[in-house]
């Protein structure tokens, strides 16, 4: 066994190893190094231009989407990559935001992204006020074709909700959860009202509880500068990570007798009767 | 008045924190210090500052670089009540003690959370860790000879840039993997350097009253 992780739904699955910028300048002889479920893994451009990934002896199965750069650490993936069409659609624009190291597991990081009710207090003055802390009800389902959660009709009042924002706002959001280490989330345009914008949260696991957190940005704004842009998402990120790095245990509690904890909302227990479900263990407590 | 700033940098934070105190507006220059590494680009090095670091100050035809020199140029220029750098050799040269521990505590403390939050790989973590601890032992054992006689701050009967300087990388220091259990004055001093009437937090260190702005 190459990864030191015995569970299958997360070795089938594609696990983001950085933006795919990290082979500027790389080879075999001078690869990209980095960690993955706990093993080492090198990557690079051979002459062709095709990203090769090696673990140890074995090579593994690596591609490049997205900006991203993918690994499915069995090389027997369950689904190919989600779809994300905002990636490439006309008139958004694509930020990297690169990623921010977190002592966490993988799980708690995309749980605390799905959650609105933390916005109020962890983001306070950007994505929400207190006393403004209700949590309006939404929808959330299971897309059982495309083995995704999805939760719509979700709002929240923000007074700052991206740079480009000049008053509060009532914000319109979307949550899609296309693998346990892979959520996109849509909200409002502030720009632009009637579109929205789309925030990738991709996690590479180092190990169960040590990860990064990578960001990107694919946004309805022509004026906000990319500093500008990623200072703000970086401020966002910077107040979560002290939160998650405390929380215990480390690892999402996902064992029997463990369900629904008061404080989670709808998307949380979606999301962890998901996780138990599909029988993923990486990350969680066992 | 500009500040070349970056939200994550604690060293940035001292400035911001000070000129908040003075109630000084300034623009705040964002820099890309990730994943862009604009401090390091040529235009930055040839025109703000060659070591290629951040914060820098520009205030009036001024271009002043290293978070303690900008926080005494600030006291020294707008604080008329003298309290944030008092005009006293004996408090200036104690406090001058603590503005280079300032820099003890960069290389250590927030050099091992460059290593684990934006992936500075390039740093020997242990080592960064235990010099950390090395400092911060300094630091609670002074703080706690302190607080035995009725003192709360690192010089004087008030709050100095002494504080401002030592205070965001000690607070952020579990960014770095760095326990400040074992240092309870520390922690002490934390508590009330934070209930300042005109605190203000960054990305990591929050404001305890979050009605306030
Ligand atoms: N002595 C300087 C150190 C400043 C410093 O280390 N700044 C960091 C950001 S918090 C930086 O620019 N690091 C880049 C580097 O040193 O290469 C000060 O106190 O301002
Ligand atoms: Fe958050």
């Amino acid at each position: 066994m190459t990864f030191q992780c015995d569970d299958r739904t997360v070795l089938d699955d594609w696990l983001t190893v950085g933006p795919s910028t990290r082979l500027t300048g790389r080879s075999s002889t001078n690869p990209y190094r980095t960690k993955l479920l706990s093993s080492d893994v090198d990557v690079w451009r051979d002459g062709q231009g095709k990203v090769v990934a090696r673990c140890g002896d074995s090579t593994l199965m690596v591609q490049d989407a997205y900006g991203y750069l993918w690994i499915c650490p069995s090389g027997k993936p369950t689904k190919t990559i989600f779809s994300f069409p905002e990636y490439a659609e006309p008139g958004r624009r694509i930020v990297d935001c690169d990623g921010i190291g977190v002592a966490v597991s993988g799980l708690r990081m995309v749980e605390n992204f799905l959650d609105m009710g933390h916005f109020p207090y962890v983001h306070a003055h950007y994505l929400g006020e207190v006393p403004q802390t209700e949590v309006a009800a939404y929808e959330v389902n299971v897309d059982e074709s495309a083995g995704e959660i999805w939760a719509t009709n979700c709002r929240f009042y923000q007074p700052k909700t991206s740079k480009s924002a000049t008053t509060g706002l009532d914000v319109q959001y979307r949550y899609r959860v296309m693998q346990p280490m892979s959520a996109i989330l849509y909200k409002t345009a502030f720009p632009r009202p009637g579109e929205m914008d789309a925030i990738g949260l991709f996690v590479q696991p180092h190990d169960e509880e040590s990860i990064t957190a990578y960001c990107l940005l694919a946004y309805y704004d022509d004026t906000t500068t990319e500093t500008d842009l990623l200072s703000f998402q970086h401020t966002i990120f910077g107040q979560d990570k002290p939160i998650l790095e405390n929380q215990r245990p480390k690892r999402m509690p996902l064992q029997p007798g463990s369900e629904v904890p008061t404080r989670c909302d709808a998307m949380s227990v979606a999301y962890r009767r998901w996780l138990k479900a599909r029988g993923t263990s990486y990350g969680a407590v066992r | 008045m500009r500040l070349y700033d970056y939200e994550l940098s604690g060293n940035c934070y001292k400035v911001r924190f000070l000129l908040h105190a003075l109630g000084i507006a300034y623009e705040r220059h964002s820099i890309n210090f990730f994943p862009g590494r604009e401090h390091k680009s040529d235009q930055f090095l040839s025109e703000v500052n060659p070591l290629g670091q951040i914060p820098v100050l520009e205030d009036d035809g001024l271009l002043l670089r290293d978070a303690q020199a900008i926080l005494v140029y600030l006291a020294s220029r707008y604080d008329k009540a003298k309290a944030w750098y008092p005009d006293d050799a004996c408090l200036r040269g104690e406090i001058q003690v603590w503005l280079a521990t300032a820099d003890e505590i960069t290389r250590t403390a927030s050099a091992a959370r460059l290593h684990d939050a934006l992936g500075y790989t390039q740093f020997d973590i242990e080592a960064c860790r235990a010099g950390a601890h090395e400092v911060f032992r300094v630091i609670d054992d002074h703080l706690s000879v302190r607080q035995a006689e009725g003192a709360q701050w690192l010089v004087g009967d008030r709050p100095t840039v002494a504080d401002i300087a030592c205070f965001p990388y000690i607070a952020l220091a579990g960014e770095g993997g760095i326990s400040i259990d074992g240092y309870p004055a520390l922690r002490q001093w934390l508590w009330h350097f934070r209930s300042q009437p005109r605190f203000i937090g960054m990305a990591g260190i929050m404001a305890l009253d979050l009605t306030h702005h």
